[in-house]
């Protein structure tokens, strides 16, 4: 494997970015391989938050004054930001929310006016609850019908299968980029392609690859792509929305409120343009100023370098796992980003994590808010290992004892 | 013997280990030990929430005295189970309801245990006591 060293000469300088690498957790230092929850924050988002409160804090949109002005200008710099490096065609198609989940409930909400009884929407058995539910609601307030694009034994859909349920029935297909369980990247090009052929637009739920490659929006052709800060070294509580005009001029608000208004009366309101019409109320402006430092951040390091990166540590780690005896790893897509899902003989994902999680080695456990994906392998659940550009193969080194010693005791 | 006294003895036991490692390995060996439960009582009904892990709690009353069958497909979760069941089994419904729990605090496990296994554990005790509080009505 070919990786730039120079990024790897650059690892510890990296780390220094980030004051809570250095954490001692029980006496041992903290490895945190749980970034596909939620990725580590460096100083300069850190910084940003507090500069925020110290020197900017006031209401974005709506004062003549100095700091108001200002405050407005730092986040409107944010939305460009994203509207850049996402290669949306403007900045009102880039919308701020809490979240991924709650980007995907604004857009499954807009589309009860679009929907009938026995219309139909496809979803993936790949998706993370996010990416469930909320279409679970349109159907039943809707009336409309869900069906599903199954997955083969290597976590890869089938598109075949997915060919066949599409028609004239289709209004709307979802389906994550990235599973965040298992880690496969999905030929979302093809699913797009073959919806748009059928008259259905798209939800691509981005959280799990926009911290690894770049997205071009606009040369996927995709209708909505969503995403969360908090994966891509931003702050807790910003989701970064692309929606197409044409589709975001079309849906309904998803909330109500000051901001989203053009005037109001008792009578009746009409609504802001885009992209205030989907931004109700005060937004978490210090977030979304945070989140652009933190995207800044992602690029100067470079997402072609990152991902050079991470696949070599993907590589290392796949390969290391399996020396070990009775280990069966979950998701084996040709197409992966460095997500790894594994069990270890007959022991509880639960019990493995305990144990490690004692040695300070930060893993996930559980169902990962997929239980379709652990049903589909009867099983109660894996443990998940994730890596970020700062992490290093010392840290995979020491996680393969730790696991090595976990096995022993538990088998 | 009476609650209390099962409590220090198992205490005394962890005091032993000088390391978590210890009483982690400790721990796991005492839940190879807990006696299966029969299928039939691994029942919706009767999982307790609240845990990564599943966990089977079932109670039956013989002559006075409630006996507690558990089961659990971690083996952590059923080490912490094998101790309830020590201290709990076997001992009348007044006696349970009244018992002091904090000996697993006092064991040191506590903060090697994840927030969502301590939170399992309250459940664990809890229904333990709903069992008792139950019982002890029957009568
Ligand atoms: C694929 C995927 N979709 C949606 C979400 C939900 O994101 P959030 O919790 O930021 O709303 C996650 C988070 O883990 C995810 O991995």
């Amino acid at each position: 494997m070919i990786f730039n060293m120079n990024v790897l000469k650059n690892i510890e300088l990296i780390r220094k970015d980030f004051p809570i690498l250095s954490t001692k957790v029980n006496g041992n230092q903290l490895i945190y391989l749980d970034n596909a929850a939620t990725s580590q924050t460096p100083n300069c988002v850190i910084e940003s938050i507090s500069d925020y409160y110290k020197n900017l804090n006031s209401n974005i949109h709506r004062g003549v004054h100095k700091l108001s002005q200002l405050a407005t200008e730092k986040y409107e710099e944010s939305r460009k930001k994203f509207k850049k490096h996402f290669n949306a065609r403007s900045t009102s198609e880039i919308i701020f929310t809490p979240g991924t989940t709650h980007s995907i409930n604004l857009i499954s909400n807009g589309f009860i006016k679009f929907l009938k009884k026995d219309d139909e929407i496809i979803v993936s058995q790949l998706e993370h609850h996010s990416n469930i539910v909320p279409w679970q609601m349109l159907c039943e307030k809707t009336g409309a019908i869900m069906k599903v694009i199954p997955m083969n034994e290597k976590g890869e859909l089938d598109l075949n299968v997915f060919a066949t349920l599409l028609n004239d029935k289709t209004k709307v297909v979802f389906v994550n980029h990235v599973s965040n369980a298992l880690g496969t990247v999905n030929p979302i090009d093809i699913i797009i392609e073959k919806s748009h052929n059928a008259g259905a637009a798209v939800l691509i739920d981005g959280a799990q690859a926009a911290p690894h490659f770049e997205i071009d929006v606009k040369k996927l052709n995709v209708d909505f792509y969503v995403c969360s800060a908090h994966k891509l070294c931003g702050p807790t509580g910003v989701g970064i929305l692309y929606g197409k005009k044409e589709w975001l001029e079309k849906l309904p608000p998803y909330q109500g409120g000051g901001e989203m208004i053009d005037q109001v009366s008792f009578e009746k309101s009409t609504y802001a343009d885009l992209p205030n019409k989907f931004e109700a109320g005060t937004p978490n402006i210090s977030g979304v100023i945070a989140s652009g430092i933190g995207l800044d951040y992602i690029n100067k390091i470079g997402l072609t370098n990152i991902k050079e990166y991470e696949d070599y540590l993907l590589d290392y780690a796949t390969s290391k796992l399996k020396e070990i005896d009775g280990i069966k790893i979950y998701g084996e897509s040709k197409t992966k980003v460095s997500v790894i899902s594994f069990n270890i003989g007959e022991i509880h994902p639960y019990d493995i994590g305990s144990v490690i999680d004692n040695l300070g080695i930060a893993v996930r456990t559980g169902h990962h808010c997929a239980q379709p994906i652990m049903d589909y392998f009867d099983i109660p659940g894996t443990i998940r290992i994730s890596f970020s550009f700062y992490n290093t193969i010392e840290e995979i080194n020491i996680l393969i004892d730790a696991l090595k010693k976990a096995s022993k005791m538990l088998s | 013997m009476k609650i209390s006294n099962i409590q220090n003895e198992i205490v005394e036991e962890f005091d032993i280990f000088d390391t978590w490692m210890d009483k982690y390995e400790y721990l796991i060996e005492l839940g190879k030990s807990v006696p299966k439960i029969s299928d039939q009582n691994k029942s919706e009904d009767n999982i307790i929430k609240g845990c990564q892990s599943k966990v089977w709690l079932h109670a039956e009353k013989e002559d006075g005295l409630i006996k507690f069958y558990a089961d659990s497909d971690a083996i952590i979760t059923k080490g912490i189970i094998s101790l309830l069941i020590r201290t709990f089994s076997n001992q009348n419904p007044t006696d349970i309801i009244n018992a002091n729990t904090d000996f697993i605090d006092k064991i040191g496990l506590r903060q090697h245990l994840s927030a969502n296994r301590a939170n399992g554990l309250n459940n664990m005790i809890k229904k333990i006591k709903y069992y008792a509080i139950a019982f002890s009505k029957l009568n």
